[in-house]
């Protein structure tokens, strides 16, 4: 059975109506994270040539995978981890319920993985009995408050204080009316140790894969990815496989962009680099495809692949600012969201490249030049073909598109328009249901004369006298 | 033979005004001062009477067979002239860029290519150094529409590192008594989007409504545009809140009126 279709814009006023506080606080952080890119950005001369080189190395990479991905895969062995490959999430879960079920393991602790966030990798370890602890801070809060994250970046960016105060203290008994972050940041980091010393397995997933030397790059502003990767014997590792670079000089352009483009930071706190198992221990990689292979193939939409989940569309974003990522219901939100989630479910997703004012500031802070503004218009077209329109709006635009083709019909309406506005009562207007534009917003008046009927009356004579031989 | 204001040569092109069908019935003060102002630099403007609307609210919901009706009359209206001038960025961007739902023969191709905005053609083709009528005593902040920056490139977008120009600044900087009062996000979004303002209400009157806000703490009186569209949203939602704002067409302060 088809999934319910998601419907952005309802949800994203539901977020906006809920109080004065929650919105208007995202917008300012998120536009703050916005400026802070900006700083950065401009403090590199080559900023610009920084991202047209880096998205030509994801273009060689994604046209050469297959071969890419059996170097990596080569050289991962040849240091010592174990690689398998899955097609999809189900493979992907299987994969690491058997690591698990074979070493006897109950709880494992993870840090943030987009890729186990698609694959429902958290549930599915969950119902067979698995604990699982979310080591990154925003990923816990966003766990303990049973919700997906919010943001590739900052996974609890759509809660305030008071609200994590109010999680943490039925979670882990701390003072429901103590906000101050640190005293909630420190409790946090004393219930996780425990958590980190009884896990059987690290879990993490990769910013970056390097072919040449098989080893892969972890980064993290809170270092618990090295904690979960150093403290227990077995480290899992699921990576997509659009995460690869050639080569490790090809590294520093990226780290260059990622977090400056992120946060405004000039590099995440820890760029960790795993290459085959520590001594003792073991490393398993999971190569994922889920969907990426047949994304791959799509002429207008392949480029969306280069993403390096940096979270710059989402901060720019004005319609992302005010709706909260959980609005897309989707584990992508945001820009970068409209144009992945479609790739994997059409008609579940087929609301969300309209819930876009087409504005392009998401396509010039990419650091990775994905043109996202002109893929999100090209899935509306697709959504339109596909006829997951809704039906109001086909019909709307169907009317528009006969009068359009045919001048007449169009000064026609022109006038029936502005005639009935002058005579159509306030409250039809201004009802919501009826009419979306009037509850925030006062009608234009029509014109008294059109500028053609203006033009008729004062120029045309003139025109025609010119255009006799 | 030297035009009025002896400002530039007579310039013998045919050009052709593109006045979108918002304008028309709305806005006309937009479009008369628009056809105005391009007389008084010498162009000889032509306006078809059969232009109708260049299918963007169609394009921009992904309907290409509703648009296609449109662009091809639009094609039928605007062929043959050297210049085709639209007062509007993203009806402009549309036809530039989007305008793809019939075959792209080489006058649809040609069509395209002659289409400008107009603050673009006063910028680039007729290189205006002065407004010699024009006179605005109010301090006024600028609103360029997303189509105009990140489309036609009429500034410099504010998150792309490169330097700063911005043509609607640069024009306007000519009209004498105008005190263009800056803002704290600048070219963000007004929440307009076509038919986004009435799919995506709630999003959209939040965008409109801090837009809004930033004129006020900046003190502005008029806000001026290139793209009346972003304006009819935001002047409605200035109305409904009650905030004493004057939202007006940038041909209108270039030609002096109408107001």
């Amino acid at each position: 059975m088809a999934a319910k279709r998601v419907d952005p814009a309802a949800n994203a006023a539901a977020f906006i109506d809920q109080d004065d506080i929650h919105e208007p606080a995202h917008d300012r952080n998120l536009w703050a994270a916005r400026m802070k890119r900006d700083a950065a950005a401009k403090a590199i001369p080559e900023w610009e040539d920084l991202r047209t080189i880096a998205s030509l190395i994801k273009e060689h990479t994604l046209t050469h995978l297959d071969k890419y991905l059996e170097q990596f895969e080569a050289n991962a062995i040849k240091r010592g981890a174990k690689v398998y490959w899955a097609r999809d999430a189900a493979e992907h879960n299987q994969h690491v319920w058997n690591i698990l079920n074979e070493r006897k393991i109950s709880s494992i602790i993870k840090s943030k993985s987009m890729l186990q966030e698609e694959c429902g990798m958290t549930q599915f370890l969950e119902t067979r009995g698995i604990t699982v602890t979310e080591s990154d801070l925003g990923e816990r809060i966003q766990q303990l408050d049973n919700q997906p994250p919010s943001h590739i970046v900052m996974p609890a960016i759509h809660k305030t204080a008071a609200d994590i105060a109010q999680i943490f203290s039925k979670a882990i008994g701390t003072d429901p009316n103590n906000t101050d972050p640190h005293y909630l940041n420190e409790a946090m980091r004393q219930d996780a140790r425990k958590r980190f010393l009884e896990a059987g397995a690290g879990m993490t997933g990769a910013n970056f894969a390097i072919a040449e030397t098989g080893t892969f790059v972890v980064c993290t502003n809170e270092g618990n990815a090295d904690i979960g990767a150093a403290v227990p014997r077995v480290h899992i590792a699921s990576i997509g496989i659009e995460k690869i670079l050639p080569k490790v000089e090809d590294l520093g352009v990226f780290i260059r962009l990622l977090s400056r483009s992120a946060l405004g930071t000039l590099a995440t706190q820890y760029t960790s680099h795993f290459s085959g198992p520590r001594k003792g221990g073991e490393l398993h990689i999971i190569i994922t495809d889920n969907g990426r292979s047949k994304r791959l193939g799509m002429d207008d939409f392949w480029h969306s692949l280069k993403c390096i989940r940096c979270g710059a569309c989402m901060n720019t974003c004005p319609v992302y600012r005010r709706s909260g990522g959980l609005s897309y219901g989707a584990t992508y939100s945001g820009p970068i969201g409209i144009i992945l989630d479609p790739t994997f479910d059409e008609s579940k997703y087929s609301e969300l490249p309209y819930h876009s004012t087409l504005c392009g500031s998401c396509t010039e802070v990419c650091p990775v030049k994905i043109d996202i503004s002109d893929q999100i218009l090209r899935w509306r077209k697709v959504m339109a073909e596909k006829k997951f329109l809704p039906i109001s709006r086909r019909l709307a635009f169907s009317a528009a598109g006969k009068i359009f083709e045919r001048p007449n019909l169009f000064h026609g309406a022109e006038t029936a328009a502005s005639a009935a506005l002058k005579i159509t009562p306030h409250f039809l207007l201004y009802n919501r249901a009826l009419n979306p534009w009037g509850r925030h917003r006062e009608l234009p008046h029509f014109a008294k004369q059109t500028f053609r009927e203006w033009f008729i009356q004062n120029k045309q004579q003139n025109q025609e006298d010119k255009q006799q031989p | 033979m030297l035009i009025k204001g002896g400002l530039l040569p007579a310039l013998r092109m045919r050009v052709a005004l593109f006045i979108p069908c918002y304008i028309d019935a709305i806005y006309p003060e937009a479009g008369i001062a628009t056809y105005e102002l391009l007389q008084r630099f010498g162009v000889e403007v032509d306006y078809p009477l059969h232009q109708t609307c260049c299918g963007q609210p169609m394009a921009n919901e992904g309907d290409q067979a509703n648009s296609a009706a449109a662009e091809k009359l639009f094609v039928e209206n605007f062929s043959g002239y050297d210049y085709i001038v639209g007062p509007a960025g993203s009806c402009v961007k549309h036809v530039k860029q989007h305008f793809d739902a019939i075959p792209q023969t080489d006058e649809v191709k040609t069509v395209r290519a002659n289409t400008w905005e107009l603050v673009e053609f006063l910028h680039d083709v007729l290189r205006v150094k002065a407004f010699p009528w024009a006179y605005f005593r109010y301090k006024a902040s600028l609103h360029n529409s997303c189509s105009a920056i990140r489309g036609l490139h009429i500034a410099q977008p504010s998150e792309h590192m490169a330097p700063y120009f911005n043509k609607s600044e640069h024009l306007l900087r000519m009209v004498e008594g105008l005190e263009l009062v800056s803002l704290d996000r600048p070219d963000e979004c007004c929440g307009f989007g076509g038919t986004f303002c009435v799919t995506d209400e709630a999003v959209s009157a939040r965008m409109g409504l801090d837009r809004v806000h930033d004129y006020v703490r900046n003190e502005a009186e008029f806000i001026i545009s290139p793209d009346m569209s972003c304006l009819m949203h935001q002047q409605g939602i200035a109305r409904k809140a009650g905030i004493d704002l004057k939202f007006i067409h940038i041909a209108q302060v270039l030609n002096g009126g109408p107001f």
